[in-house]
C-alpha cells in the first residue's frame, strides 16, 4: 500500500510545486489557463491530453497506411466495435477506483449477453426488457456476490475474480448447452429483432441531427449556467473562454460524429445512413456514471476510498459497501458490454474470448487515464482508452496484421499507459525532486 | 443526545466510587450517583470539558493505563507528555472511542458518558487529528474537509458550492491563508499546509474538543510556527485542544497545562506554571521529580 504510506509519512508530503496545481485553479483567462497547462503538461501530468494524442496518432497513422481507414463505413465499423471495449473499461473503471481489479468482466459480460440472448430465443420469446433486464439483474446479483466475498471473507479481488473468471465460463458454457449458441438474427421474433437491433439498426438522420442540437443546448446550459453561477459567487471557477471552448468542443465532437454517421456508408445502392443506436446508449452510460461518480456523495466515497481507505473508514464511511457496491455496478455495467457484444456479433456463442476482454478492459481503462493504484479515474477515461483500443484492432486488421500483431500492438500500448501511469505517480509524491 | 443517554443508561457499575464527582447537568439520568464534594481541579474551580476518573485498559497481560485521571477544560490547551509507550496513543484512544476503556469514568460537560466508538466521540463533538492526518491526496481541501459528511441536495447530489463555501470560511477564520487554491489536491500541500486542513477538518463541525497528535512531528521551523498560531487560534475560540508531543519547545510554546503518562499512569498533571523542561522530563523518564513540588501528583 504505498498509498497509505504516502499519507502517513509526512516526509513525502512535500512543498507544492507550482506547475501540479491543476490549471483552472487559478487561471483568470483563457491565455492563463493555456500557459498554466502547458506548464503541467510539461511536468507530465496532462489529464486526457495524451489519450486524445495518442487516438488522433492512430487515426492518422492508420489512414495514411490504408485509405479506407477513414471511410464512413469502416469508421461507424469502429464505432461500433469499440463499444463493447468502451462499456467495459467504464465497467472495470469501478473498482480500478478503488485499486482493486476485476478479472471477470468478461466472462460476467458473456453471462450478460447469453441470459439475454436466450430469453429472447423461441422456447421462451421474452419481450426485449425482461430479457435485457434479467441479464443485467443476473450481473448484478453476480458483482454483489463477488464483492461481498471480496470483503467480508477479506480476500484480494484478484484471487475472488480469477475464481469468478473460470466459474462464470463454466456458467456460459452450461447456459448455452450443447448447441454452444444463442442467435439472434431471427426477424419475426421482436426481442431478437430489438437486441440485434442494439449496434445493427440506425437512427433516422434528420431525427440524429435534432437530437445533437438538443443533447448540446441542453449540456451547454448546464455548464454554462453551473460555471457563471460559481464565477457570480466568488468560488472556484474555470475562465469564461474555458467554459465555451468546452461546449464548442463538445459540439464539433457531436457533429463530426453525426455527419460521419449520416454519410452514405453501404456498398451497394441501398444507402445507409443514420446512427447506430449502440453511440446513443454509450454516451448516456457514460452520462450515468460520470454524473454518479462526480457530482454524487457514492462517487466521492468511491474516490476517498481508492486514495486513502484508512481516512475513509475514519471518516466514518462504510468501506465495505462502497466497495460491494462498486463490484456491483462493474458487473452490471459488464452485463451490458455483453448484451453489446452479442448485438454486435447477431448471436451469443461460447466462442467469447472473456480472458482477452478483460485485459482490454483493463488496458483501454488505464490507456484512458485511470490509475491502476486507485483514486484516479473518470468514466470519460474509458470512452476514450476503448476508442483507442478499437482502433488499433481496426486498423491494424484493416492492414492485413494477423491477431498475434494486434495482440503485440495493444499489449505496447498497455505498458506505455501503465508507465506513464506509474511516472505521474511517482512525479505526484516526489514533487520537489522532479519539479527543482 | 440520544445515543449517549442510551449510553449511559448502560453505564457500568463502577467500584471506583471515590473518583466519582458531583455531575452538573446530569438531568434525566436514570441512575442516582453519590454526591461528593467537588474536588477544586487545576482547571480553576470550573467543570472542565472532559474529565476522566480511574481510566483502565489493558491489552492482554499488557497493563497499557493504569486508573489515569485527566481533566480538559476549555479554552485552554493541555499537553500530554509521555516517553515511548507510556500510553498517550491508548489514551488518545480511549477518548477517541476506538480503544473504550475498560473501567474507569468519562465526564462531558459535567455529565457521565460513555465513548464506544468514534461516532460516539463526534457526537459529544470530540475530534481527532491523528499523526498520518488521514487526508485523501487524491481529493482537493473541500472534499477532504467534508469527507463522509458532503452535504447533499435532493439527498444524492454533492452541494459543492456550499461545502466551497463554509470551508472556506473555516479556513479563514483559521487564518490559514497560504494555500493558493481551496480547490487543490491535497497531494500538493506542504506538510504544515496538511496539517492545517486536517485541523479545520476537525473544527469544522461545532467541535469543543480537538485532540492533536504530534502536529509538529517531521514539520520545518516556519510550519511548525504555523501550526502553533493554529492551535493558540482553536483556544481562542474556546475549544479544548489536547495536544499529543514528544516536543518540549512545542509544548512550551503553546500549552497552558501538562500532563505527564509514565508507564500508563499519570504521574503529573498541573498548570505549566508547575513545570519547567527539567521537572517534565524528569517525570517523562522516571515518573517522578524532585525538582518541583508543585507538580500535583494525580
Amino acid at each position: 500500500m504505498t498509498d497509505s504510506q504516502a499519507a502517513s509519512d509526512p516526509t513525502l508530503a512535500v512543498t507544492a510545486a507550482a506547475a501540479e496545481l491543476p490549471p483552472e485553479l487559478e487561471a483568470q483567462s483563457l491565455g492563463q489557463y493555456f500557459r498554466a497547462w502547458l506548464v503541467r503538461v510539461r511536468s507530465g501530468d496532462a489529464g486526457v491530453l495524451p489519450v486524445v494524442a495518442a487516438l488522433v496518432l492512430v487515426l492518422v497513422a492508420f489512414s495514411f497506411l490504408n485509405p479506407r481507414f477513414l471511410i464512413p463505413y469502416n469508421l461507424v465499423n469502429l464505432f461500433e466495435q469499440s463499444a463493447v471495449f468502451i462499456v467495459l473499461a467504464m465497467a472495470e473503471g469501478f473498482v480500478l477506483l478503488l485499486g482493486e481489479i476485476d478479472l471477470s468482466v468478461g466472462y460476467v459480460a458473456a453471462i450478460g449477453g447469453a441470459v439475454a440472448a436466450i430469453l429472447v430465443q423461441p422456447a421462451y420469446n421474452c419481450p426485449w426488457w425482461l430479457a435485457v433486464g434479467a441479464a443485467l439483474g443476473l450481473c448484478a446479483a453476480i458483482g454483489a456476490l463477488q464483492g461481498t466475498i471480496i470483503t467480508q471473507l477479506r480476500l484480494p479481488s484478484f484471487v475472488v475474480t480469477l475464481a469468478g473468471y473460470l466459474s462464470w465460463y463454466g456458467l456460459l458454457l452450461l447456459f448455452l448447452g450443447n448447441s454452444g449458441q444463442a442467435p439472434l438474427n431471427s426477424d419475426r421474433i421482436d426481442g431478437q429483432v430489438f437486441i440485434h437491433g442494439i449496434v445493427g439498426s440506425s437512427s433516422d438522420p434528420t431525427m440524429t441531427w435534432i437530437g445533437l442540437v438538443v443533447v448540446v443546448v441542453i449540456f451547454g446550459a448546464v455548464l454554462w449556467l453551473r460555471d457563471s453561477g460559481r464565477r457570480r459567487s466568488g468560488l472556484v471557477a474555470p475562465p469564461v473562454g474555458l467554459t465555451v471552448l468546452k461546449i464548442l468542443l463538445i459540439a464539433l465532437a457531436g457533429f463530426a460524429v453525426v455527419y460521419i454517421c449520416n454519410m452514405d456508408r453501404s456498398f451497394s445502392a441501398n444507402p445507409v445512413v443514420g446512427m447506430p443506436w449502440v453511440i446513443p446508449l454509450v454516451i448516456v452510460v457514460l452520462l450515468m456514471w460520470t454524473v454518479l461518480l462526480e457530482q454524487t456523495w457514492y462517487g466521492r466515497h468511491v474516490y476517498a476510498v481508492g486514495g486513502n481507505p484508512e481516512a475513509a473508514r475514519r471518516a466514518g464511511i462504510s468501506v465495505s459497501r462502497v466497495r460491494i457496491i462498486a463490484f456491483t455496478l462493474c458487473s452490471l455495467t459488464a452485463g451490458l458490454g455483453g448484451i453489446l457484444y452479442a448485438s454486435w456479433l447477431g448471436a451469443m456463442t461460447t466462442n467469447i474470448n472473456g480472458g482477452q476482454y478483460v485485459l482490454y478492459a483493463v488496458a483501454a481503462a488505464v490507456i484512458g487515464g485511470t490509475s491502476l493504484f486507485g483514486g484516479r479515474g473518470r468514466a470519460l477515461h474509458g470512452l476514450l482508452g476503448g476508442l483507442v483500443i478499437g482502433a488499433i484492432n481496426n486498423g491494424m486488421f484493416m492492414l492485413g496484421f494477423q491477431l498475434q500483431w494486434q495482440l503485440i500492438a495493444t499489449g505496447l500500448v498497455l505498458l506505455a499507459a501503465v508507465t506513464i501511469d506509474a511516472l505521474s505517480r511517482r512525479s505526484a509524491t516526489s514533487g520537489v525532486l522532479t519539479h527543482a | 443526545m440520544l445515543g449517549s443517554e442510551w449510553m449511559s443508561r448502560l453505564a457500568s457499575n463502577d467500584p471506583k466510587d471515590e473518583v466519582m464527582e458531583s455531575m452538573t447537568g446530569t438531568v434525566g439520568l436514570p441512575e442516582s450517583r453519590p454526591q461528593e464534594k467537588a474536588r477544586p481541579d487545576s482547571a480553576g474551580g470550573t467543570e472542565p470539558l472532559l474529565k476522566l476518573r480511574g481510566v483502565s485498559k489493558h491489552f492482554g497481560a499488557v497493563q497499557a493505563l493504569y486508573m489515569v485521571d485527566l481533566d480538559l477544560p476549555a479554552g485552554q490547551v493541555t499537553a500530554l507528555c509521555g516517553d515511548n509507550g507510556a500510553g498517550k496513543s491508548v489514551l488518545t484512544k480511549c477518548i477517541a472511542g476506538i480503544h473504550p476503556p475498560e473501567t474507569g469514568e468519562m465526564h462531558w460537560e459535567g455529565r457521565l458518558v460513555h465513548i464506544r466508538t468514534p461516532r460516539d466521540a463526534a457526537h459529544l463533538g470530540i475530534e481527532t487529528v491523528y499523526q498520518d492526518l488521514a487526508l485523501a491526496d487524491n481529493l482537493d481541501i473541500v472534499q477532504n474537509m467534508f469527507l463522509g459528511r458532503e452535504r447533499l441536495s435532493g439527498g444524492v447530489f454533492l452541494n459543492e458550492d456550499d461545502m466551497e463555501r463554509a470551508a472556506a470560511t473555516t479556513l479563514a477564520s483559521l487564518k490559514v491563508t497560504t494555500v493558493r487554491s481551496i480547490r487543490q489536491p491535497v497531494a500538493t500541500l506542504s506538510g504544515g499546509q496538511r496539517q492545517a486542513v486536517a485541523v479545520a477538518k476537525a473544527v469544522m463541525w461545532n467541535s469543543k474538543l480537538v485532540i492533536l497528535d504530534e502536529p509538529t512531528a517531521a514539520l520545518g521551523v516556519a510550519q511548525t510556527k504555523m501550526v502553533q498560531d493554529l492551535v493558540r487560534r482553536l483556544k481562542d475560540h474556546g475549544l479544548a485542544v489536547m495536544i499529543i508531543s514528544h516536543n518540549l519547545n512545542d509544548v512550551f510554546a503553546v500549552a497552558d497545562r501538562i500532563a505527564v503518562l509514565y508507564l500508563g499512569r499519570m504521574v503529573a498533571q498541573d498548570s505549566i506554571s508547575a513545570f519547567d523542561r527539567q521537572n517534565v522530563v524528569d517525570y517523562m523518564t522516571t515518573g517522578e521529580s524532585s525538582r518541583s513540588a508543585s507538580g500535583r501528583r494525580a
